[in-house]
């Protein structure tokens, strides 16, 4: 009897003996998602009913939610969002397919040279690209863009300034910046689709523009796919330039909802209202999300 | 005779490759001419870097600075807390580089080689928190850190919420699936413990993954701007990234420092980028290719 109580270790001991180190390897990570993600998701959605103060908060119920549909710039900060989303996400990723496209039948040294020089402008930060653009929208005849307009007999704009332009200057800047991942994504997923295919597509006689339709295309889907729920995710969440270039105006011009949710947190402390219009934010994006997977994973199928 | 057959032939013969030539040298033109729209800020940038007030002020514009100054170097460096700025994001980034290579090599490699209960579970839960926006979270995160913890215009609330990201760890875990597992098996059968196997066998050969994870948190924590910004008060906490932010607030735009500044800032990623350019471009396709 004694023997045997020795011999058999009890349950617990040993399952720490033959997964202790499993969980104490994922300890950490998990500290870092309760306290950072798990707990915060919840005490936000606890927050946006309340009335959020230090010294105590009150419950409000929907109150937040109202003051938020009733709010003219609300609804303002959710269009421009919509609008600066639509105009640059698919731009850039058409952008980056055709980049990638004429990219990848080069040797492999020029494939080198092509993608270092179009990844360059990635590594540098938000920051410095956004200050080297305010520069570039300069009013004055000191900014390039002006400058540039000038030769050609255009006058200068206020390219920021005005509000018919400040948005329009943020989403061509989003146009011709950070291509750099999405085209060596794309190169990679190329190098994947089999040469067979545009070699019996060649002996049917198909023009490239079809193989580029009906091969490259469709088999280069997930990467779109990828490229586009990021980018989506991503211009939905715009605000360092936002916040150095125009400070979301001139009068709301270009004020995201993203900015707004940190002028209303963080300008005027009001963290109930700032909660729930993140997660208005939240359900927004993933729904645009589902909505993409569902649209581009319903027709063709290989 | 012969003649028009040779005509008719000739043509046809060669108007593939002559269209395949047309197109290579069309494909060339637009390849370069993105080249230069998306590298012009950065020349610009660098150009204007090295201007003084004078120069910069004036009307006529100068691809090349015709009197070459560090002037603008020099104001960045003695009127701003720069070096200070500079080296709270060495620390930083350095700290969190090695906390991420440390803990979520140990976490992928847990998620894609080890069996215990519950680990899909987890492993999708935290995979499933990549879809919740920044900014939902970012209210209750900053109280948590700032007015719970009392943490604020501290390195330490700078860090805590980046010490271990998802995205690493899901990196990682798609790096490590691909490692054979006889040798871990075979370590394990020798009597090996867990932590010694990972530590003798799995780190080792995991160096070129743990070298793309190194080197793009290392850029990104650089690179970071929005949660430094909402947690540093005073100036000799912030970041490199704040402090160049902070320079356009001051009263009137010194554009040539704000240059110099983001000169400053982004060099050490170019040069970082340009020796390590290989693991940069393998790197990205890691994680996202095969997720």
């Amino acid at each position: 009897m004694e023997r045997k109580a020795q011999v058999q270790p009890s349950k617990i001991n040993l399952f720490f003996r033959d997964y202790g180190w499993c969980y104490v390897f994922i300890t950490v990570p998990i500290l870092v998602f309760l306290l950072f993600t798990f707990i915060p998701v919840i005490y936000a959605f606890i927050m946006s009913f309340q009335n959020y103060h230090v010294m105590g908060s009150t419950f409000i119920g929907l109150d937040n939610y109202k003051q938020m549909l009733n709010d003219e710039i609300f609804w303002r900060s959710m269009r421009n969002t919509f609008i600066f989303t639509v105009a640059t996400v698919p731009v850039s990723v058409a952008i980056t397919l055709v980049l990638a496209v004429l990219i990848f039948p080069r040797g492999k040294k020029m494939q080198t040279f092509f993608k270092a020089s179009l990844y360059l402008p990635t590594v540098a930060s938000g920051v410095t690209m956004a200050l080297v653009w305010f520069w570039i929208y300069d009013p004055t005849n000191m900014g390039l863009l002006n400058m540039i307009l000038n030769y050609i007999g255009i006058d200068n704009q206020m390219w920021l300034g005005s509000s018919s332009t400040a948005l329009f200057a943020l989403i061509l800047m989003s146009w011709l910046t950070g291509h750099g991942a999405g085209i060596i994504l794309y190169l990679a997923a190329l190098g994947g689709i089999p040469r067979s295919l545009y070699e019996a597509a060649d002996i049917d006689h198909a023009s490239s523009w079809s193989q580029f339709r009906n091969i490259t295309i469709p088999l280069l889907k997930p990467t779109t796919l990828y490229l586009l729920v990021m980018g989506i995710i991503g211009s939905f969440q715009v605000f360092m330039s936002i916040y150095l270039m125009t400070q979301g105006g001139p009068n709301f011009a270009t004020t995201t909802i993203a900015y707004l949710i940190y002028v209303h947190a963080f300008e005027y402390y009001q963290f109930g209202l700032a909660a729930a219009e993140s997660f208005a934010l939240g359900i927004v994006i993933i729904l645009a999300s589902i909505f993409q997977f569902k649209l581009m994973s319903s027709d063709v199928e290989f | 005779m012969s003649q028009p057959a040779i005509n008719h032939e000739t043509p046809l013969n060669r108007r593939p490759e002559r269209k395949k030539a047309a197109a290579r040298i069309i494909s060339y033109l637009i390849l370069f001419f993105w080249i230069v729209i998306t590298l012009i800020p950065l020349y610009w940038m660098f150009v204007m870097s090295f201007k003084d007030t004078a120069a910069t002020a004036s009307f006529s514009p100068e691809w090349f600075p015709k009197r070459p100054t560090l002037a603008t170097y020099i104001r960045f460096f003695t009127e701003t807390d720069a070096m200070r700025w500079l080296g709270n994001s060495l620390f930083v980034s350095s700290v969190l580089t090695f906390t991420n290579v440390l803990f979520c090599s140990l976490a992928g490699y847990a998620f894609a080689k080890l069996r215990f209960p519950g680990r899909n579970m987890i492993f999708w839960m935290l995979l499933g928190t990549m879809m919740i926006p920044a900014q939902v979270t970012l209210i209750p995160v900053y109280i948590i850190v700032v007015n719970t913890f009392q943490l604020g215009n501290t390195y330490t609330a700078i860090m805590l919420p980046m010490f271990a990201t998802v995205g690493n760890i899901f990196l990682m875990k798609q790096y490590m699936s691909t490692l054979p597992s006889t040798l871990i098996q075979a370590a394990r059968i020798d009597g090996c413990s867990e932590w010694r196997i990972f530590y003798k066998i799995i780190l080792p050969i995991s160096k070129p993954g743990l070298a793309v994870l190194a080197i793009f948190t290392f850029v990104a924590t650089w690179n970071e701007f929005f949660w430094p910004f909402l947690v540093t008060q005073t100036s000799s906490m912030r970041t490199i990234q704040i402090g160049l932010a902070s320079f356009k607030f001051a009263e009137s735009t010194d554009f040539g420092a704000m240059m110099a500044g983001s000169v400053v800032a982004a060099l050490p990623m170019f040069i970082l980028f340009f020796s390590l350019q290989k693991y940069f471009l393998q790197g990205i396709t890691i994680g996202a290719v095969k997720g």
